[in-house]
Order: C-alpha cells, then sequence, then structure tokens
C-alpha cells in the first residue's frame, strides 16, 4: 500500500506537526520506505497468537488510593512558556 | 603517575578507600579532560560546580569510612535523565530551556551512593538515532579514528555522548539509555561495555520517555566488574514506576567469577547476514573459541523470527513514541512556536512541534501516528505486537531447551563515517538488527569488546542472557573480558 501527498498531509495534521506542502510528497516517499520495509511482517502467520501486552508477566502493584503528592504549583509551573495567575496560558481554546 | 581520569571504577574505587588519591582531585582530573575535549563535543551541559561540591561531600563520606561502592566516582549522566536545576533537554530542541524540579530515580541511586556528577552527556534527539546526528547540539565525535585517517566517525548511537566521553577517559563511566541497541551499539563503536539491564530491572522514573515497553537504563563502563559496580546502584524496585520489578537486587559484582565451566552457550544461526563483512565474521568465531576455552558447552540453535525484529520494532517504537511525545504541546514546558495573530491552540501545537521536533523525531511520530490510526491499527500495531510476542518465544525456547547465554557479534560493522547522506531512513536502521531482538524481548544484554578491525576500530560481541540473570550474564561478558584481553585505547588527537 502506497501512501500519497494527502495521506501524509492528514497524519501530520493528526500528529499536530505543520509539515508545509512542498515538503509533503518527501514526507510521503519516507512513510513508503519505512511502511514497505515493515510490510516484511506481513509474512509472519500469526494466527492464534496474542499481542504482547507485558514485556514481563508481573500483576501491577496497588495501593491505597490516597494522596502523595502535590502542593508544588511553583514547581509544576516553573518550566511554562507562559504561566500566570498559578494557571498555564494558552491561546483562546473557545470563541 | 598516571592519569587519575583514565582509572575504572574498580581502580578508583580501592585508591579512594586507601586515601592514595580524593574524589576532588579525581573530579579535577575528569572535569580538566572534559574541558580538554570540547572537539568531541561529548558533554554538552559541564556542571562542574556540582561535581566539587560532591566531590567533597565523597570526600567527607569517604574520611568517615561510610563509602559505598560508588562514593567519590565521577560519571557522566545521559541528557535523557532528569537532573534537577540541570538542563535536561533529550538533545531536543523542544526542551530548550528545561530545568526539572526533580531528580530521576536513577541519579538520585546514584547519587545517594556517592556519585559525582561532570556533566550531561549528548545524544541523540529523544534516543532517536544510531549515528548521534540527530541531536540539536550537533554530533559527537567518535575519540577512535582509522589508522592514517582523520576523517571523523561516529560514536554510535543513541548514548553516542556516554560511548565516546568513557573511551575518552571523560568521565570513569556514564548513564546509557537503550531502546533498541543505544547503550551496546555506541559501546561496540568505541571499545567499551555497555549493559541493557532486563526490562523492569532500573527504574524509567524521571528518564524521558522514548518507547516505554523497551526504553531501559543502564551502566556504560571501561570493564565488565565496572558494569556490575554501577548496575548494582543503578537497579532496584521503585514504586514510581509501575512496572519496575520488585526482586532483590543480587551482589552482581560477587557473582563475576569469570568460571563458566559447563555453562551452554548459544550460537544463532539467523544473526549470520548477507553480507556481513568478514572480520565480524572472525570475530564471532573468536568469541566462540573464548567461551570454548573458559569450558562452555557451544551449540548451534535458531531463533527463527529473528528477521522480523526490525520490522516490528519499527512498528511498536513509533507507536509508542507518537504517544508519548504527545506531551511536547508548548504549554508546560520546554519551547512554544512564535504565534501570528489569529492563531488558536491548535496553530500553537502544530507550529510548536514543527519547530521545536528534527527530522528523525518528526518521522516517527508521524509513523507511530500512522500505525494506530483508525484501520490501520490491527494491520500494523497489532500484528508488530503479535510477532513480537513469537519473538520473545524464540528466546524462551532457547533457554528452556537449556542455552544459558547466547552470543551473537554487537554490530554489523565498525564506527562509520559521519555526515553520511542516507536517501533511505530504513539503512540507518539496520545498525540495530543484532541488538532490538533483545529490547523486543525485554532481556539483558551486553556488548564487550573484543577485538580491532583491520583499520584499528574497535569491535564488540554481544552475549544474551535470561531474564533478571544480569549478573550469570556479566560473569559470561568477564570469560570474553578475560580472553580477548582489550586493553587497547584511542591515541589522543583531541
Amino acid at each position: 500500500m502506497s501512501i500519497d501527498t494527502e495521506t501524509a498531509r492528514r497524519v501530520a495534521k493528526l500528529a499536530r506537526i505543520k509539515v508545509e506542502d512542498a515538503d509533503l510528497p518527501a514526507l510521503a516517499q519516507d512513510f513508503n520506505r519505512i511502511l514497505g520495509f515493515v510490510e516484511q511482517l506481513n509474512e509472519v502467520d500469526v494466527e492464534g497468537v496474542e499481542p504482547m501486552t507485558s514485556v514481563t508477566p508481573m500483576r501491577l502493584k496497588r495501593r491505597v488510593d490516597e494522596v502523595t503528592d502535590g502542593g508544588q504549583q511553583d514547581k509544576v509551573l516553573s518550566n511554562a512558556p507562559d504561566a500566570r495567575e498559578g494557571f498555564f496560558a494558552v491561546p483562546k481554546v473557545v470563541e | 603517575m598516571t592519569k587519575l581520569n583514565v582509572l575504572t571504577i574498580a581502580q578508583a574505587r580501592e585508591k579512594l578507600r586507601a586515601g592514595e588519591i580524593t574524589s576532588v582531585e579525581l573530579t579535577e582530573a575528569c572535569l580538566k579532560a572534559a574541558d580538554d575535549a570540547k572537539t568531541l563535543n561529548a558533554v554538552v551541559h559541564a556542571t562542574p560546580e556540582i561535581a566539587l561540591e560532591q566531590a567533597k561531600a565523597a570526600d567527607a563520606r569517604l574520611a568517615a569510612g561510610d563509602a559505598p561502592d560508588l562514593c567519590g566516582i565521577p560519571l557522566g549522566i545521559k541528557d535523557l535523565f532528569c537532573t534537577k536545576g540541570v538542563a535536561s533537554q533529550a538533545a531536543s530542541g523542544i526542551l530548550e530551556g528545561f530545568k526539572p524540579e526533580y531528580e530521576s530515580t536513577v541519579t538520585s541511586q546514584l547519587f545517594d551512593a556517592g556519585a559525582v556528577m561532570i556533566g550531561k552527556l549528548n545524544m541523540d534527539e529523544f534516543a532517536m538515532g544510531s549515528s548521534n546526528e540527530t541531536s540539536v547540539y550537533g554530533n559527537v565525535i567518535n575519540p577512535w579514528r582509522r589508522d592514517n585517517d582523520e576523517t571523523a566517525l561516529t560514536p554510535g548511537g543513541s548514548s553516542g555522548g556516554s560511548a565516546s566521553a568513557v573511551a575518552a577517559d571523560l568521565c570513569l563511566a556514564a548513564t546509557g539509555t537503550d531502546t533498541g541497541g543505544s547503550i551496546r551499539q555506541p559501546a561496540a563503536f568505541v571499545g567499551i561495555t555497555g549493559l541493557k539491564p532486563t526490562y523492569g530491572r532500573v527504574s524509567r522514573w524521571g528518564i524521558v520517555a522514548f518507547a516505554s515497553s523497551l526504553d531501559q537504563a543502564g551502566p556504560m563502563t571501561k570493564s565488565v566488574r565496572d558494569c556490575a559496580i554501577m548496575l548494582g546502584a543503578m537497579a532496584g524496585h521503585d514504586p514510581k514506576d509501575s512496572t519496575s520489578a520488585d526482586l532483590a537486587v543480587p551482589d552482581f559484582e560477587a557473582m563475576l567469577t569469570g568460571d563458566i565451566k559447563g555453562q551452554t552457550i548459544g550460537i544463532p544461526k539467523e544473526y549470520r547476514m548477507d553480507g556481513m563483512p568478514e572480520e565480524i565474521e572472525a570475530l564471532w568465531a573468536e568469541g566462540r573459541a573464548m567461551l570454548e576455552d573458559a569450558g562452555a558447552t557451544i551449540v548451534d540453535i535458531s531463533l527463527p523470527h529473528t528477521k522480523y525484529a526490525l520490522p516490528a520494532y519499527y512498528v511498536v517504537a513509533p507507536a509508542e513514541a507518537s504517544s508519548n511525545l504527545a506531551r511536547y504541546d508548548g504549554v508546560r514546558y520546554g519551547h512554544r512556536a512564535k504565534l501570528s495573530h489569529g492563531d488558536g491552540i491548535t496553530e500553537m501545537y502544530e507550529k510548536t512541534r514543527a519547530e521545536g521536533f528534527g527530522d528523525e523525531v518528526k518521522r516517527r511520530i508521524m509513523i507511530g501516528t500512522y500505525v494506530l490510526s483508525a484501520g490501520f491499527y490491527d494491520a500494523y500495531y497489532n500484528r508488530a505486537r503479535r510477532v513480537r510476542a513469537l519473538i520473545k518465544k524464540d528466546f524462551e525456547d532457547a533457554f528452556e531447551a537449556g542455552v544459558d547465554a547466547i552470543l551473537t557479534p554487537a554490530t554489523p560493522s565498525a564506527a562509520f563515517e559521519l555526515g553520511q547522506e542516507f536517501d533511505d531512513p530504513v539503512q540507518m536502521y539496520l545498525n540495530d538488527v543484532f541488538t532490538v531482538t533483545v529490547n523486543l524481548a525485554g532481556l539483558p544484554g551486553i556488548a564487550v569488546p573484543a577485538g580491532l578491525d583491520k583499520q584499528g576500530l574497535p569491535l564488540g560481541l554481544q552475549l544474551i542472557g535470561k531474564p533478571w540473570e544480569e549478573g550469570a550474564l556479566m560473569n559470561v561478558a568477564q570469560a570474553i573480558e578475560d580472553r580477548a584481553g582489550f586493553v587497547s585505547k584511542p591515541s589522543k588527537w583531541w
């Protein structure tokens, strides 16, 4: 299966990465090379094989549901490109 | 007197405890070496003040007789590890200016053990790369050169800065991370030892995530013994990483007897690749002979799904990366693009990510987005996860049949030239052909230097072990180290 420019545009949009129109054909070509390489997986008989979910069989640890951390608003915001009055600031989301 | 920065951890530990040297002297030697080696571009955020402060504290502990193995030992830390108050950028423009308010579990364990940080080390952006050419800080140079040839070579990737720094004696050892071979391939390219532990042995908390089911941090050192010492300090259960195993950490160093009599070592026939250089083949045969000499039984084995490991990896890893890297949105940390009038939040995301990420990272995020998108999830992602289960089963079958460890080459070539233009991204991916299976199966793997090629460049062998048996694995590696007698160092030109 082949990725065309339109599909490349759609994937870039889904990934929220701006790609200039002029760069889409090269991107589509990269996708095709990588996915072409991956196509080999179709040779493998995977009938009845469960997709691997955890690397080592282990039961996730449980703990009491309680607050163990918090009260660090300043630290949380310290690396924000734009923080105001204790909040992250972003462009207007709702008209 | 030999320069202190060339010591191994084990040698320095002895001298520090005997009071022959101080950590401050040792640290100053490393800082000077790092300062003189700017050409290599291995250290990207030097932290001399922190280092000297830690060294003084270590000297006080040594004087008080409270000195864990790593007390006073200068280390380099890969830029992927969050270090409190110190730039931690994963070599990406999108994390420009990011200074974590917290310390990764690995670095805090190392510091608790008295280790000294000389600085943060270069790497491929978000650990995506095999030549350290995707870094926002620029390429790292391998301290090794071919005989009579000044061509700049890659130290490998993604832990290229760690590899270069250890090989050039800028620190006694370094942390690395390995998602598809990022500790073992660079270790092999610079003639040092690098271990990827069993998935879950070392906490991932505070390490910038690439592919969470594959990522594992490990030591990059000048000897197998140093690997054992350093892993002991890095490993252990961490409640903050739900995939970290609640298992006791054994005394790895005590397991290095070098005695492997009666063990069975498997040689997988699928690792004999078409077009593999003769020198790699010869090195592999030498490794086999060394282990036979050590009293091991060598058996030929088959890992039938090996061929499909790289394609499975290039679905699973980008899929996980596309999810993990969604957090870089220009809101909470790092870079935010300048917006034009009328730009809304979507434009902010799209421009920020276009500016902040490099080409390889963008490519992988988008491949991951594609293979996870509606209509393709089953065909790509689920199929890759099924193949991954088969790859893991190949190893389980081999271990079940009595194999204790598996011997393979570490890389399909020696270090190659920087700046090669590949028009096909897949060509670069082939570097990880021998290492990537180990990540998919969650196993421990170690690269040990075993010889030089005809151009004078180091070559490594890889050993793969059973889950949680890093100690036994390092013991086999010790048997190779003892017999290979690899003592070559790059001659200093920088």
